[in-house]
């Protein structure tokens, strides 16, 4: 069963009397534990895409269920506990809360949004730091590390929570080569050990390259679905 | 809750600066209210006390009628002699009552045999008087109480009338006083001794023994001018007053109406419209703190919110529910107003502390070196620390519901 499934799926907004398309008729699929790709110039409507996955946005048209849930239904509260209990985030700024250690940030979902004992918290914090070798550095505030190690801690925060789907706008953007190979290889590390399906939205072509399907964007547009890499 | 608390901490200790600088003003606020609070409470106590203690006692009774003529001391309008004992029997049978002292009050002309003056005078049991009055001893500045508060034959005058009339401690001197049935009587007394001016109707009294009172005005029963009542608590004076309404209200005049009246202090002395005054003046600080607070918290939240969009957009996206996005912003506020509650408690505190040990002097009127011993009654403290913290919640409601509501893809774009 797919994990996410669009169909004839449009959105547009407003801005002053004139109506602006940013997704026209998009009908694809994201099956569970993929790693996947939109791809596109500015503008072509990739984050729009991800945001209406990601149920920060609705839909104007068309269907798109995520988790067999239509996103169009959510209202805010109930789209924010989806959010909370399904999807994780990865942002281009890495976005850690400032005034937390590494260990609090990826500890903030289960304490504030999931409302997890203690006790397993911890074990859970320290099984993903483990995981994206960030252990050593868990009492460290986000301005004591590196992009890097500020995008590792992301992930780790995306994932605590066993979250089926993780959404990644530009992941990759402020980081240096090296340093985006190694975070785009952790990701897919990530998937391979729970599972959980990536979904880009990327300029970047070693995202493009690591990405198992890609979906390219122009004007709102799939132009190209489902490309499947190696 | 506990992580919330400690998040919102986190934050205000992020903007340190602004944090002290906001929680500083408050402080200030709040120890500007206590210190009034506590200084004029004193100075209210002191007042009402001199005046209570000295003069009015908590309460007095009069025939109906005698207070809206109190400046002339109306000589027609004394309590009839049979309602006395009924009124000794119901003040008898009242344990709230400490004391109470019968008085004939008149005016009359005083003269040291070279000029004259107007003079009041107070005619009184000098034991009861004594212990209805019991700052009156100490209001002696020169002569005398040894043998009596006042004895029969002697006078206790205040220093306005003994500086001015040039009369010491030891003088003969003459009272003509006009009697109820219109004629005029005088009598010579020694003056035993001098009292300071108080504040107060009845500041400037002079004192004498209630039977040399009877005989100068020819006054042959028991009729009297007012009783002045002391209460054991101060507190309880609502309560003693209705049940002596109450009781007192049966003894009926030839109209079949109340033959009495009672009153309390603040009825018989133009400070209530002082200490009124005080209490507005208490209110209005108390207004300014909630406005202090309520600026200055609701410009800090704000400022944090549209500091904070990015994080704000970051917490909602990752699926923090809006009401614990408006907890934190609401947690930080509060914070804030108990951190500024709790320092200038404590700052106000240790001040009416060092004022009791090192006392401020100030003179009122013809008193003076009156000793300020400010307090802090903890029903202020609470309700100050109380308000203070509502208003701090208050303040930080609008930026924490705007948070709260904010839109995360638009606050995920602020830069």
């Amino acid at each position: 069963m797919s994990l996410v499934l669009a169909a004839g799926l449009e959105k547009s907004y407003r801005v002053g009397e004139v109506t602006v398309p940013a997704i026209r008729g998009a009908d694809f699929t994201i099956e569970p534990a993929s790693f996947v790709s939109f791809v596109g110039p500015s503008g072509s409507g990739k984050s729009t895409l991800l945001n209406m996955i990601g149920c920060l946005d609705r839909p104007s048209g068309g269907r798109l269920t995520v988790l067999d849930t239509d996103v169009a239904t959510l209202d805010r509260h109930s789209a924010a506990a989806f959010r909370g209990k399904h999807i994780g985030f990865v942002f281009q700024d890495f976005n850690l809360v400032p005034v937390l250690s590494v260990y609090e940030n990826v500890e903030y979902p289960l304490v504030m949004v999931q409302n997890w004992p203690a006790a397993q918290r911890r074990a859970r914090v320290l099984e993903l730091l483990e995981a994206v070798g960030m252990s050593d550095q868990a009492d460290k505030r986000p301005d004591q590390l590196s992009g890097g190690q500020k995008q590792r801690v992301a992930v780790a925060r995306a994932l605590v929570t066993r979250a089926r789907l993780v959404l990644a706008d530009e992941p990759t953007a402020n980081l240096d080569h090296a340093t985006a190979y190694r975070v785009i290889e952790l990701m897919k590390k990530m998937r391979d050990d729970f599972g959980t399906t990536f979904l880009f939205s990327t300029h970047d072509p070693k995202i493009m390259e690591a990405a198992e399907v890609i979906y390219t964007l122009e004007d709102g547009r799939i132009q190209q679905g489902g490309a499947h890499h190696g | 809750m506990v992580n919330v608390l400690k998040l919102a901490t986190r934050n205000l200790l992020r903007y340190h600066r602004r944090t002290t600088l906001t929680a500083s003003l408050i402080t200030l606020g709040i120890v500007a209210v206590l210190m009034f609070v506590a200084l004029s409470g004193s100075f209210k106590a002191l007042m009402i006390g001199q005046i209570t203690d000295s003069m009015l006692g908590h309460l007095q009774i009069h025939r109906k009628g005698y207070v809206a003529s109190i400046e002339n001391l109306p000589l027609n309008l004394l309590i009839k002699p049979g309602a006395v004992p009924k009124i000794d029997a119901q003040l008898e049978q009242m344990p709230q009552l400490a004391a109470w002292s019968p008085r004939i009050k008149f005016g009359a002309m005083f003269s040291n045999f070279t000029e004259t003056t107007s003079i009041r005078l107070n005619g009184i049991d000098p034991a009861r008087e004594a212990a209805t009055c019991p700052l009156l001893p100490g209001r002696l500045i020169d002569g005398s109480v040894e043998n009596g508060l006042v004895e029969q034959g002697k006078l206790l005058i205040p220093d306005i009338i003994a500086k001015g009339m040039k009369v010491k401690v030891g003088d003969t001197v003459v009272l003509v006083a006009t009697n109820q049935d219109g004629s005029v009587n005088g009598q010579t007394f020694v003056v035993q001794g001098v009292l300071e001016s108080a504040t107060g109707p009845g500041g400037r009294d002079a004192y004498m023994h209630i039977d040399d009172a009877r005989s100068l005005l020819r006054l042959e029963d028991a009729s009297l001018s007012e009783y002045a009542v002391r209460l054991n608590d101060p507190a309880q004076l609502p309560q003693v007053m209705a049940e002596l309404n109450a009781a007192l209200g049966q003894l009926l005049n030839q109209q079949g109406k109340p033959a009495l009246e009672v009153h309390d202090w603040k009825k018989l002395t133009p400070f209530t419209a002082i200490a009124n005054m005080i209490d507005l003046l208490t209110l209005f600080i108390k207004v300014m703190l909630v406005g202090i607070v309520l600026i200055s918290i609701m410009n800090v939240m704000v400022m944090a919110v549209y500091e904070r969009m990015r994080e704000i957009g970051t917490l909602a996206a990752i699926g923090t529910p809006p009401r614990r996005i408006l907890g934190l912003f609401v947690a930080e506020g509060l914070l804030l107003g108990l951190a500024g509650t709790v320092i200038g408690t404590l700052i106000s505190l240790g001040a009416v502390g060092l004022l009791r040990v090192y006392p401020v002097y100030f003179d009122f009127g013809r008193q003076e070196n009156l000793q300020l011993v400010p307090s802090l009654a903890a029903g202020d403290v609470l309700f100050i620390g109380v308000l203070v913290t509502i208003i701090a919640v208050l303040a930080s409601l609008q930026p924490a519901w705007k948070a709260s509501r904010m839109d995360p893809i638009t606050a995920l774009r602020a830069v």
